[in-house]
């Protein structure tokens, strides 16, 4: 009897059965971790899509495939039975990482691009912004909330499966291997970031700008194919690499490479001869390192901008 | 660094008003669109009332910080609007007017969230949603998608976004736009209810005198960016400000001059009509006296009071913008 007495009584302390309006004046969460309310609630959603976490999945094909390569260099027993060279074939270098980064990196883009249109365009379109900003959470919070979503989703899949890779690699081949490739990791982690602040900050200025999410797709693919194909153009037409300075693709290539210290400037040479004697000889050099960063930095500094236009409570019409 | 929220409140200034309007103006693309308000509100309840246009929306939402004034500033709770926005943010919940929801949640989530923002720790915001969702009457419907709601709905889940973290001040922008009737009577009474309960102030915007009027306590009326009526609606009720409104037929002209004479304010309202306020030691005989004496027919004599609807009209009708100040 009594612990049912007990159990009524803390029924009807329940919260919900108190209708009436009380404040609050309990502990609040500390100011500088609020952004990341936004990214907890929306990976939620986000993985209520099945494209989207069967895609997830298989971003982690090519990590556990570079973990095996790196196994394999390792276990003579499964070389000899294989009979490769694989350490020949395939060196553990600052390139393999070089190329896990690009393909991840590719994997990334699209899955960005399942992401991050619709994150700014469906709060400007419910008119949810006024919402956000009334509450102590200022237009910057909100822009690095809404970024954070696409960097901790491909920080899963770019950085920390590479650095996982690199320890991999380090357990299996040692100490001094760890000590002279300290600055792969380094390249690992800043070209990944680099990768994913800028599709972060291009998939949520697409969103403030375009509504329709189909189209900011469209939009986000245009503005890497559509500067690569004019560079190209422009590479044929002058015969140089200074026209990759306006693609995207190249760009970021530039900044992996200057990482990895795969960087060479001259990227081609063109040779015209005429029975047998050289008649003309073109080297063709890419724009340098500090370029591309530039422009990297530019086009950052331009999406910021255009973000800071459109996230505000209420447009005002002039 | 866990802070409460009754720490920061500590810095609230209770003598201070509610709203203090200081020289307060807005302008957008150079069109001025509040202009120099002064005033301070000390209400629990304080309606904001107007026609379209009139700047009542902006001066809500310079309130909340999203336009920036173009000269004076205003304070909440003693704190500057410009110098404390985020130190107030924490204070205040918002209603907006139009529909504004985050699409895909349901309506428990949606609330939990906005808590959350507020500052909220994730468990006890969940609890406080579904309290705040209990209070609004929507408890039933917390698990349903906001985007599936009906229009009542969606004010009622907005209201709940509104007060789920438990602020001072609430400010509420057309709370029953689109509502029907027991819908409206509905969001009358919550809001009244918060009133009541003493524990935060509230400002409402409407252009429905009679919400206005059964939910307020201090009335701001503006024109055209102007405020032209700061009227204290509890003191006009304690006051008991009575006037006799008199339809009659005949020649007026001689009864006026007798009413006059009587030392009653007289006031002529139409070709009939008359409003007249006595003083002490004037009786209503008199005026029956007065009306037989001047050939005049009295056909209808009732006590009345100056309703809303008659402060707001006339406040409407006065063309040129003269300023009130609370």
């Amino acid at each position: 009897m009594p612990s049912l007495t007990v159990g009524l009584l803390t029924r009807l302390h329940m919260a919900v059965l108190e209708r009436s309006y009380k404040r609050y004046e309990g502990a609040l969460l500390p100011e500088w971790s609020r952004f990341l309310i936004i990214p907890r609630h929306a990976v939620r959603n986000i993985f209520r899509s099945k494209l989207f976490t069967g895609f997830y999945a298989l971003s982690f094909v090519w990590p556990l495939v570079c973990a095996i390569l790196i196994y394999l260099h390792h276990n003579a027993e499964a070389l000899a039975i294989l009979r490769v060279n694989v350490v020949d074939v395939l060196p553990i270098d600052a390139s393999f990482f070089q190329a896990f980064v690009a393909v991840q990196g590719t994997i990334g883009f699209f899955l960005a691009m399942l992401v991050g249109p619709q994150q700014v365009s469906r709060d400007l379109t419910n008119n949810a912004l006024p919402l956000y900003l009334c509450r102590p959470f200022s237009r910057s919070e909100y822009v690095v909330g809404k970024m954070s979503i696409v960097i901790i989703l491909l920080s899963t899949i770019m950085w920390a499966p590479g650095l996982i890779l690199f320890l991999l690699q380090s357990y299996l081949d040692g100490w001094a291997w760890f000590s002279d490739n300290i600055p792969i990791a380094s390249a690992i982690f800043l070209g990944s970031l680099v990768w994913i602040l800028l599709l972060a900050l291009l998939t949520q200025t697409i969103s403030a700008w375009v509504k329709w999410s189909l189209a900011a797709r469209a939009a986000l693919i245009g503005l890497f194919l559509i500067p690569s194909v004019f560079a190209t153009i422009i590479n044929q037409m002058i015969e140089t690499h200074w026209g990759n300075i306006i693609s995207l693709t190249a760009l970021i290539q530039n900044v992996w490479a200057g990482l990895f210290g795969t960087f060479a400037r001259q990227a081609g040479q063109v040779t015209e001869m005429r029975r047998g004697v050289v008649v003309r000889e073109v080297f063709m050099t890419e724009p340098p390192l500090w370029a591309s960063w530039f422009m990297l930095f530019l086009i950052c500094a331009f999406c910021l901008w255009l973000l800071s236009r459109k996230v505000k409570a209420y447009e005002v019409v002039k | 660094m866990t802070q409460t929220a009754a720490v920061t409140d500590s810095h609230l200034n209770d003598s201070a008003g509610v709203i203090t309007l200081d020289n307060l103006s807005v302008s957008f693309g150079g069109r001025p669109i509040l202009k120099s308000l002064n005033g301070e509100l000390r209400g629990r309840a304080i309606g904001l009332l107007g026609p379209n246009g009139a700047g009542k929306t902006t001066l809500i939402h310079t309130l909340l910080g999203f336009h920036s004034p173009s000269s004076g500033t205003a304070r909440i709770f003693g704190s500057d609007i410009r110098a404390d926005a985020n130190q107030i943010k924490r204070l205040i919940g918002y209603m907006p007017e139009r529909d504004s929801f985050i699409t895909k949640m349901s309506c428990i989530h949606f609330v939990r969230f906005m808590a959350e923002l507020s500052g909220l720790p994730p468990a006890t915001a969940l609890e406080r949603a579904h309290e705040a969702l209990f209070f609004v009457g929507l408890g039933e419907a917390r698990y349903r998608n906001v985007d599936t709601f009906s229009l009542g709905m969606k004010q009622l889940a907005k209201l709940a976004q509104a007060i789920v973290h438990g602020p001072k001040l609430i400010f509420l922008d057309e709370p029953t736009n689109g509502l029907d009737p027991p819908a409206r009577q509905r969001m009358i009474k919550m809001i009244r209810e918060i009133r009541d309960s003493g524990q935060a102030n509230i400002v409402l915007s409407s252009h429905l005198l009679r919400d206005v009027e059964e939910c307020c306590e201090e009335i701001l009326i503006l024109k055209e960016g102007r405020l032209v009526v700061y009227c204290n609606l509890e003191e006009e009720r304690k006051a008991n400000k009575k006037f006799l409104m008199l339809e009659t037929r005949g020649d007026l002209q001689t009864f006026v001059e007798g009413v006059t004479k009587m030392g009653a304010e007289c006031a002529l309202t139409s070709d009939h009509r008359l409003r007249i306020i006595l003083q002490e030691g004037n009786e209503i005989r008199d005026l029956y006296r007065l009306a037989a004496g001047s050939q005049v027919q009295i056909r209808r004599l009732a006590y009345k009071r100056d309703s809303l609807e008659d402060i707001f009209l006339k406040a409407m009708e006065n063309g040129d913008v003269s300023e009130a100040r609370p």
